[in-house]
């Protein structure tokens, strides 16, 4: 096993982060539009992004771990905090539908110019600071941990990885494929891309 | 002023992030962040500013103490750096308030606040965000990152569908 390489430092950290916000950006993800089209059902790029993201990394840390590259009792994986998890899933989804962005998009949107995202930033520290303030209130039960450390899905539904990843693949390209066919668009954005859109607003799902 | 370069097609996209996000875990152990970050530029600055206001049993006490030279920090920073280069190379960078269109300019300011203050709020609940929870805790197929996306995508697409409205714009065919 050689990795992971522990490597915590600042040129690990930019070096990583500039490929992340570099790909966010190219996939469009500093424009709210695109971003909460997703959670109108005008634009499924961010679920398609996001799915073949988990897909792909996951099958390349399961081939590493499978050629001993990796273990991963090594790699972090987040324990279910039930409410914490949930919860915190639902107010960042609430977040995005109406502040147009989730923290990371925000940053990128920021970095292209927009103003909006850097207030998004700024309520984000303020949402830290009332969390701090509501601390001593909901820490003792909102933090309570779920099941076993580390659940994994496999463990939970007693299938293997490999089956996981298979559903997971199938539910993409069952999704993409009823995309393309203008079946899951919601009616009022497909039939006039592009028209009305805002300049770098480009409907990435139209090939 | 020349026309902005097409975006990635959604599938490369994806599986560039997904490349980004095995290095990622192959070089430190874990995934990609944003709001540990975010949280420690929150604690760090109340703390520089209104010295006393995060007292020493907060739950922000301990990243006052850590401070800035965190992993998260570095990657935060270059995400910013990324996000420009993007931006700049697609020739999309443009100075703007964007939002829903048919928001007046303090609503969308509004709405970005409130937004981030529930989303900030949030990601202190699940311990992570879209990048943190979502993403990097799915890609080693964790339950808790696919719980989180189950309700980070309800919530946000019942409160996506209420504000539609704000969103349509005039046709202009």
């Amino acid at each position: 096993m050689i990795a992971p390489l522990d490597l915590a430092g600042p040129v690990s950290g930019v070096a990583l982060g500039i490929g992340f916000g570099f790909v966010l950006e190219n996939a469009g993800f500093g424009n709210p539009e695109i971003l909460t089209g997703q959670l109108r059902f005008t634009n499924w790029s961010v679920f398609q992004t996001m799915f073949t993201a988990i897909i792909v990394s996951s099958i390349l840390l399961n081939v590493a771990a499978f050629f001993g590259v990796v273990s991963f009792s090594n790699i972090f994986i987040p324990s279910v905090l039930f409410w914490g998890t949930l919860l915190g899933g639902m107010c960042v989804g609430i977040g995005f539908a109406v502040g147009g962005y989730c923290p990371g998009t925000s940053i990128v949107g920021f970095m292209s110019g927009r103003v909006d995202a850097i207030v998004f930033l700024i309520g984000i520290g303020a949402g830290t600071l009332v969390f701090n303030m509501i601390y001593p209130i909901i820490g003792s039960w909102i933090y309570t941990q779920a099941g076993p450390d580390a659940l994994t899905v496999p463990q939970l539904l007693h299938i293997p990885a490999w089956a996981v990843i298979a559903l997971l693949a199938a539910v993409l390209l069952g999704v993409g494929y009823l995309v393309s066919k203008g079946k899951l668009t919601a009616s009022c954005a497909a039939p006039r891309a592009g028209v009305g859109m805002p300049r770098g607003a480009a409907m990435p799902n139209k090939h | 002023m020349s026309q902005p370069r097409a975006l990635w097609n959604p599938y490369v996209a994806g599986v560039a992030l997904g490349v980004v996000l095995f290095l990622t875990f192959i070089v430190t152990g874990h995934g990609l962040g944003v709001t540990g970050a975010t949280t420690s530029i929150t604690a760090v600055t109340t703390a520089a500013v209104a010295p006393g206001a995060i007292a020493p049993h907060d739950y922000l006490a301990g990243y006052v103490r850590r401070g800035l030279d965190q992993w998260i920090v570095w990657e935060v920073l270059g995400v910013a750096i990324g996000g420009m280069a993007g931006a700049m190379l697609g020739r999309r960078f443009a100075g703007r308030i964007d939002g829903p269109p048919k928001a007046s300019t303090p609503a969308k300011i509004g709405l970005a606040l409130s937004g981030g203050l529930v989303s900030g709020l949030g990601a202190r609940f699940a311990l992570g965000c879209t990048s943190g929870m979502g993403l990097s805790g799915s890609a080693p197929l964790g339950a808790a990152g696919f719980l989180f996306l189950i309700g980070f995508f309800a919530a946000g697409a019942a409160f996506g569908l209420v504000l539609k409205p704000l969103w349509q714009r005039r046709s202009t065919i």
